[in-house]
């Protein structure tokens, strides 16, 4: 695969306009990942309301990889049952480590598929799961505080 | 995959470089092997070599010479080996100290030049005994080794960590400075990069040597990018500790230098304790070697030592003058080239004055989007083009830029004016596919 294949158009569009960008109240937890080998950088925020992700909002900058999977995680998570997102993020994740060996399942992934050639640029990986690796960071942090007040 | 006639456009639509005066590379091109290879199949060009220098065949076969016929440890080992070793490593030793202008006893071995400034970091804040009061000057334009270790110094110490600001063309901005009197009699050190190894601004050392020197600070200095292609002389140069690395001057990597004046060395404590830098251990206590062996626990990198020698005998075999004539050449070449694509900014001296041969960038397509560093290093490595994207460690520069990251190009002795015509002729096209692009065409 070619470079220029390796950015699909989904990926083009993604960077261009992310989807759910901004911060917005009201959240439970709030995290920082960074990517000290670039300096890439998200600031996400998780609102939860019962069990389900009510919004993801974000600033972050970076590499139109990171851009557009952050983009495509918002998608794939908000106004869906924690637990889906979660499935969602381990099967995105393990397209991510496959190296381009895999059949991703687009019922699932959705927008998500057209990352299955950065998998083949193992530099690129850590990129696409930036914000992915936030967002569970960020709803492990509001489950755990959720429960604190429940204590 | 590739495409032979792309390429082959690209080329012929780049501008003509004049090949008077650009007679270096092709005298020493033959020595680096590398420079043959095909990356993602197109002729390498390698524009990296501020990140790290290729190696000449000299250099490794030097260390493999080493390895292979007189290994043995050093300094302690009574027999022939040992010996060969012994007098091949402080052979090393004393050739580093001829292309500094230096004597042998003040050429310090540490594993990097970041440990070469933490050595200077930890003895420097000891000796002079640091405390609250006490200030610690830096720039603004530093490598986070040039930072880190005199925040953790400050940290443990109680000083104040103070800095130069930069201009906005990227020099130093000792007006600002004297303004605000950053460099006074509460100042104990200063530690400075000689060049940029983003901006590739070229400090005026012997100046800010005379700043720090009238308020009795200590002067130490960042050479790494500076001494692979500038000719040195510690002895007029005005710093009173030069670190520096041996990778980035054909050498091999796991060896860094620290260069201090013997008065000085001799009044510093040790840094790391163990095996070489002692002169009698009791259990009660112990004395210490003189410089440089103080600086030097345990077994050091013996072969890396011989091959940088090596490289050091290849860089004065060149001549350092030359060098440092081709990288105002080719520095003067890719600045010209760079700035005739539309949407890309250099950072840093635009013109070839005072600048040494690594250029930093951003590039913007034709619809207004920031193309981020490593989408265009990506774009550019599948044409065999090598460039360095992110921060270049040195984020507070990045920060005072106003910007996260940049592209950045860096020459040397072996680059050719095809090699940065290649690098124009795949950044317009990493901006044409960047840019031609339609948002949201897709939905």
């Amino acid at each position: 695969m070619s470079v220029e294949q390796m950015y699909q158009e989904i990926i083009l569009d993604h960077y261009k306009a992310k989807h759910g960008s901004g911060l917005r109240d009201p959240y439970e937890a709030e995290v920082t990942h960074v990517n000290p080998s670039c300096g890439d950088e998200i600031l996400l925020r998780v609102h939860l309301e019962g069990d389900t992700v009510a919004d993801v909002s974000y600033d972050s900058v970076g590499c139109s990889i990171s851009q557009a999977s952050t983009s495509v995680m918002h998608d794939l998570v908000v106004g869906r049952p924690i637990e889906e997102g979660m499935a969602t993020a381990a099967a995105f994740t393990e397209m991510m480590h496959s190296r381009g060996d895999f059949e991703p399942d687009e019922d699932v992934l959705e927008d998500g598929i057209a990352f299955l050639g950065v998998a083949q640029f193992p530099a690129r990986v850590k990129c696409a799961l930036l914000g992915w690796s936030a967002w569970k960071d960020a709803v492990a942090h509001a489950l755990a505080h959720k429960e604190e007040n429940h204590d | 995959m590739p495409d032979p006639d792309l390429l082959a456009a690209d080329r012929s639509g780049a501008p003509e470089a004049s090949s008077a005066g650009f007679a270096l590379p092709a005298s020493v091109r033959g020595d680096f092997p590398v420079l043959d290879r095909q990356v993602n199949g197109h002729p390498l060009v390698y524009l990296d070599s501020a990140n790290t220098s290729q190696k000449p065949r000299a250099v490794v076969e030097a260390m493999a010479d080493h390895l292979l016929l007189h290994n043995a440890n050093v300094a302690r080992a009574m027999h022939q080996l040992g010996a060969e070793a012994s007098e091949a490593f402080e052979g090393g030793r004393s050739k580093v100290a001829g292309l500094l202008g230096a004597r042998p006893e003040e050429v310090v071995f540490t594993k990097n030049a970041s440990e070469a400034l933490n050595l200077a970091a930890h003895t420097l804040g000891q000796h002079l005994a640091l405390g609250p009061g006490d200030e610690v000057v830096v720039s603004v334009m530093e490598h986070h080794s040039n930072i880190v270790p005199w925040q953790l110094l400050c940290q443990r110490t109680g000083a104040t960590l103070r800095w130069f600001d930069i201009t906005d063309d990227g020099r130093l901005d000792l007006q600002a400075a004297r303004e605000q009197d950053l460099v006074n009699e509460r100042t104990k050190v200063v530690s400075l990069t000689w060049v940029s190894n983003v901006l590739g601004t070229v400090n005026p050392i012997t100046e800010l040597a005379a700043m720090a020197h009238a308020v009795g600070a200590v002067f130490v200095v960042d050479g790494s990018q500076a001494v692979p292609q500038l000719p040195v002389d510690v002895a007029t140069l005005g710093a009173d500790l030069l670190a520096f690395t041996s990778h980035k001057m054909l050498g091999p990597t796991g060896l860094g230098v620290l260069w201090g004046r013997y008065e000085l060395l001799e009044q510093l404590p040790p840094f790391l304790g163990g095996g070489e830098m002692i002169e009698v251990v009791r259990m009660e206590g112990s004395t210490y070697a003189r410089p440089p062996a103080r600086f030097e626990a345990g077994t050091p990198p013996i072969a890396e030592v011989v091959a940088l020698g090596a490289a050091v005998d290849y860089l004065r075999g060149v001549g350092m003058q030359r060098i440092a004539h081709h990288e105002h050449l080719i520095t003067a070449y890719l600045l010209e080239q760079l700035q005739r694509i539309e949407g890309l900014r250099i950072l840093g001296p635009t013109v070839p004055v005072d600048r040494g041969g690594a250029v930093s960038f951003t590039l913007t397509s034709a619809d207004g989007f920031d193309i981020h560093p490593h989408d265009v290093m990506q774009l550019l490595d599948s044409r065999g083009v090598a460039i360095r994207g992110g921060h270049h460690c040195a984020r507070p520069l990045h920060h005072r830029l106003g910007i996260q990251a940049s592209s950045r190009a860096s020459a040397y002795l072996y680059t050719t004016p095809d090699e940065v015509d290649a690098l124009v002729a795949a950044l317009e096209h990493t901006r044409a596919f960047f840019g031609g692009h339609s948002l949201g065409g897709r939905r």
